[in-house]
């Protein structure tokens, strides 16, 4: 009886150092497809400041200065419009690269200025509100899914529809009117309560600059400040994660390896958290990618009735005026970030999905 | 895992009348007693999108009652800071938003399916284009693209629509590209181009029949987020003019008059109400249906 | 003659639906013992595998279950939760048809091998990891500790299978089904997977339930062989009696239809031929893909 040696197949036997590689490889990739999706993005907002049908001088100066010849001449020499539109294209990026974005007709400021103030604060919501989002989620999709066809499935697919369903701008404000107005237990608009000095600025995130500064009733006023506006991206993502984590978690509960799992005689929270979720990971991990997308959006429709000087506020206020090239602005800085985070979630499958790393 | 020990009873099969086989035919989502309420909530709204204006108990844009006016005797849900009665607002909104939103969802069907046929049809770069593309929209979130897009269009409702579109047709295209991908392996296109059939013929008789149905439902999936889309661009100020009655720009007046809770509470229940009911009917379809639209 | 390591009683199996109760076993009643390979012989929907998934207490949801399935004194149908578990994986083992779906891909072998030792036998890491790798080199796959650091997708059909085995073999079962182990595997692969099975019934006194639709692979691996048909046994006694001497109809013409056996096997003489340790197993890639669904 000879006792045989392993025999791992080719992929085996490049070991450690060919799973490296393929992983090296894959990262690559998505490293190149985002930088052609950023490409892509800024020729999306050059094509849309100058070639949308319109006059981009009576959209950035204002109607009565588009009727003022050489008001226009003038700005059409300073943004080079007069040149040919590669030309304008290339220009265009050379700005970009120095974070020359223009500048805001309505605050009269570099757009990159007024983003970089409003970035952090509409960060500090947006990464509160996905936690919430994906923990509350998760857990729901799970409970429904093994809950699948009972009466807590069927409450809480109302409760996801619900959700999803929800205009987000009518959540603000009805949550606004109920938990500051009538009941007093939110703190007013803004950040801050007036008087309270802002963290000296590190992250631009006031709760986290306070705490790195030690400023304790700083942190518990900017968390007051946060609770709100948190709530209500919360509830407008939630519905969503509910239901892919269900959808998900279902399919991966009809696995065989989760049967096999169960046959071990693994106790019922062990096959959940190790096998179940695991198993899952991939496609829920997508799905909080996308939904912090929805999140961004709904930041831009939601941050005005709380008085939050985020980026959704300064949409708000430069799409009511019309100030293109704030617009614009962010809707860079916007797609940016949420490249960003898929580029995030891309990566992250590489490391939870060892399959990835073959190049599967 | 329940193990009850019981002998083994054969049921008889109980006898079925016409209504109860009607009743066990209609998609399963709807046999619920929540099913039924959101089915008649959506018939209800699109009879109002037809007669709102008809039974509207004022003119929905004259400034004729007082300002301000809580719900009540007066106004049944109150008046606005124009003095205009809220009421007949929404009844007359109804229109605007549901009529707008149907009107947006079979345009990005149409878009995206054509697209989505001529990507997995003929291959190669037409694909490659055009699902690059697809990758390019679905890289802004969405209400932002739109958003962008309607701010460098100019506001109007006609804007708010197409920039809606530029946003909306991407699900669509895909859904339908992966439908003719499936189908163009199969036996039966194959062996109606070997018969010699022209690839309009092959699309024609073979292919479309075959996508309608996940279309379909992705679309009564859709109208919803159109709604919300479309109501969202509005309250952004980037949809309809003042004094049209559109439910989401009377939200945005309730922003500045919060303490009016009438002003944003009923025009958000109106979308909420559209909203949810064409989800939930579409949520019974893809039930029914099940053909995977909810994995991208 | 001792008692059998796994006794099925008059097992009775409905699912409850819409349209009233579906029978789906009728009165199943079967006696393994240790170191006797019983096989459970039939065609796919006679309810074989949902007899072997009821002895753990893993039947379909609304089943309806009644009979007695007997394993040391206990009846394994009126035990439930963690008492359930703890003869799950424990005193019980099973194994899966595909390799490919059962072990699960993102998880290391070793966390595959060591989660329910450590569960049942309360052992720390590194004792459980020690454990792990002599089961590995028991159904020779060797290579240890590196092994265990690798992930399924790494390893052929035919040794998936086998870590599949040792899983289920890893906390020193006394019963193992194996549901169909060999249908997903590459013919070639078979034959090896099959004598690992029948040189640990010789060596460890284990008692198999061993199902399957092949009656080729069950000629050379099972010692007696039960017949199974629209949920109830027809017929059930020696291998060598089954199949020279049929007694009943329908296993006179499931052995007609049988063709030349999977990887040539048609008898327990051919099986001993067969290193069960794998040499005869190529190494050649792709061997591992799915042959079946």
């Amino acid at each position: 009886m000879s006792l045989a040696s392993p025999q791992p197949d080719a992929k085996g036997r490049r070991g450690g150092g060919g799973r490296h590689a393929a992983l090296a490889r894959y990262i690559a990739k998505r490293l190149v497809i985002a930088i052609g999706l950023l490409f892509g993005m800024t020729l999306v907002t050059f094509c849309l400041t100058n070639l949308v049908p319109g006059d981009p001088v009576a959209a950035a100066l204002g109607q009565r200065a588009a009727d003022d010849p050489e008001t226009v001449a003038r700005f059409r020499a300073e943004y080079g419009l007069d040149q040919s539109l590669p030309a304008q294209y290339v220009a265009y990026l050379g700005r970009l690269i120095h974070f020359d974005l223009g500048t805001s007709w309505q605050t009269h400021r570099p757009v990159s200025a007024d983003l970089a103030k409003a970035v952090p604060a509409t960060m500090e919501i947006a990464f509160g509100a996905i936690v919430c989002a994906a923990v509350i989620g998760i857990t729901f999709g799970a409970w429904s899914a093994y809950r699948r066809g009972r009466l807590t499935d069927q409450s809480l697919r109302l409760v996801s529809l619900v959700g999803i369903s929800l205009p987000t701008f009518w959540t603000a404000i009805v949550c606004f009117y109920v938990f500051y107005y009538r009941l007093g237990w939110a703190p007013g608009s803004g950040r801050l309560t007036p008087g309270v000095a802002a963290p000296p600025r590190v992250t631009g995130m006031y709760t986290v600059d306070a705490l790195l500064a030690g400023e304790w009733r700083t942190f518990v006023d900017a968390s007051a400040h946060l609770a709100l506006p948190t709530l209500v991206l919360t509830l407008y993502t939630v519905g969503l994660l509910t239901r892919f984590s269900r959808t998900s978690i279902l399919e991966v509960l009809d696995q065989d390896y989760v049967r096999a799992a169960k046959a071990k005689g693994l106790p019922g929270r062990t096959v959940f958290f190790r096998y179940v979720l695991r198993g899952a990971a991939v496609p829920i991990l997508t799905v909080v990618g996308l939904a912090f997308g929805s999140l961004l959006s709904g930041t831009v429709l939601v941050e005005s009735i709380f008085g939050w000087p985020g980026l959704g506020s300064y949409a708000y206020q430069a799409s009511s005026k019309l100030d293109l090239l704030a617009v614009m602005g962010v809707g860079l800085v916007v797609g940016l970030v949420y490249l960003c985070v898929n580029l995030v979630v891309d990566l992250a499958y590489g490391f939870i999905d060892p399959r990835v790393r073959v190049g599967r | 895992m329940t193990r009850v020990e019981t002998q083994d009873r054969r049921q008889q099969a109980p006898r079925r009348s016409l209504t109860r086989r009607l009743w066990r035919a209609a998609p399963p989502g709807l046999r619920q007693p929540l099913g039924l309420v959101a089915a008649l909530v959506a018939a209800a709204w699109l009879v109002i999108c037809l007669i709102g204006p008809v039974i509207a108990p004022h003119d929905p844009l004259a400034q004729e009652l007082p300002r301000f006016t809580p719900p009540g005797e007066i106004a049944f849900l109150g008046t606005d800071e124009l003095g205009r009665d809220l009421l007949s607002r929404i009844l007359a909104g109804a229109r605007v938003t549901i009529g707008l939103s149907l009107l947006l969802v079979c345009l990005s069907m149409l878009i995206g399916s054509v697209l989505g046929l001529l990507a997995g049809f003929f291959g190669r770069w037409v694909d490659e284009t055009i699902m690059r593309f697809t990758d390019l929209v679905l890289a802004f979130p969405t209400v932002i693209l739109a958003m962008v897009t309607a701010a460098a269009l100019g506001a109007s409702l006609f804007n708010a629509v197409l920039a809606a579109l530029v946003v909306s047709w991407p699900p669509y295209a895909r859904v339908v590209r992966s439908i003719v991908l499936g189908l163009r392996g199969n036996d039966f296109v194959f062996s109606g181009r070997l018969l010699g059939f022209s690839a309009a013929r092959s699309i024609r008789v073979d292919i479309l029949p075959n996508t309608l149905g996940p279309t379909l439902v992705l679309a009564s999936l859709d109208i919803g987020t159109a709604a919300l889309l479309l109501s969202g661009l509005s309250f952004l100020g980037l949809g309809a003019k003042p004094p049209t009655p559109e439910w989401g720009s009377m939200v945005s007046a309730a922003v500045s008059h919060f303490d009016k809770w009438w002003l944003g509470v009923f025009p958000g229940l109106a979308i909420l109400t559209v909203v949810m009911s064409f989800n939930f009917i579409g949520d019974a379809l893809r039930d029914a249906l099940d053909p995977g639209v909810e994995r991208r | 003659m001792t008692a059998p390591a796994l006794r099925i009683e008059s097992l009775s199996l409905g699912i409850r639906g819409e349209d009233g109760l579906t029978p789906i076993l009728d009165q199943v009643s079967l006696d393994v013992g240790r170191g006797e390979v019983q096989g459970l012989a039939g065609e796919s929907g006679s309810g074989k595998t949902i007899t072997g998934l009821t002895v753990i207490g893993l039947e379909p949801a609304k089943s309806e279950v009644t009979g007695h399935i007997w394993m040391d004194g206990d009846d394994l149908l009126k035990i439930t939760g963690s008492a359930l578990n703890a003869v799950r994986g424990s005193r019980v083992g099973m194994v899966f048809q595909d390799p490919g779906t059962s072990l699960h891909p993102q998880l290391k072998v070793g966390a595959q091998l060591t989660d329910h030792v450590r569960y049942h036998l309360k052992v720390g890491k590194g004792e459980a990891l020690d454990r792990a790798a002599a089961a590995l080199d028991r159904v020779g796959v060797g290579g240890g500790r590196d092994t265990l650091s690798r992930y399924p997708h790494e390893f052929s059909g035919g040794q998936r299978q086998r870590i599949a085995i040792a899983i289920a073999l890893a906390c020193d079962p006394a019963v193992l089904i194996a549901d169909e182990p060999t249908t997903a595997l590459d013919v070639t692969v078979q034959a090896g997977v099959l004598a690992l099975i029948r040189s640990l019934v010789d060596s460890l006194g284990l008692a198999v339930l061993f199902i399957t639709h092949d009656l080729g692979v069950m000629s050379a691996v099972a010692d007696r062989v039960a017949i199974m048909r629209h949920g109830r046994i027809v017929e059930n006694g020696d291998r060598r009696q089954v199949f020279t001497a049929p007694a009943h109809a329908y296993t006179r013409e499931l052995l007609a239809s049988l063709p030349g056996a999977a990887g040539g096997l048609r008898s327990r003489e051919d099986l001993a031929r067969i290193d069960p340790f794998g040499a005869g197993e190529g190494s050649g890639e792709g061997q591992g893909e799915r042959s079946a669904p």
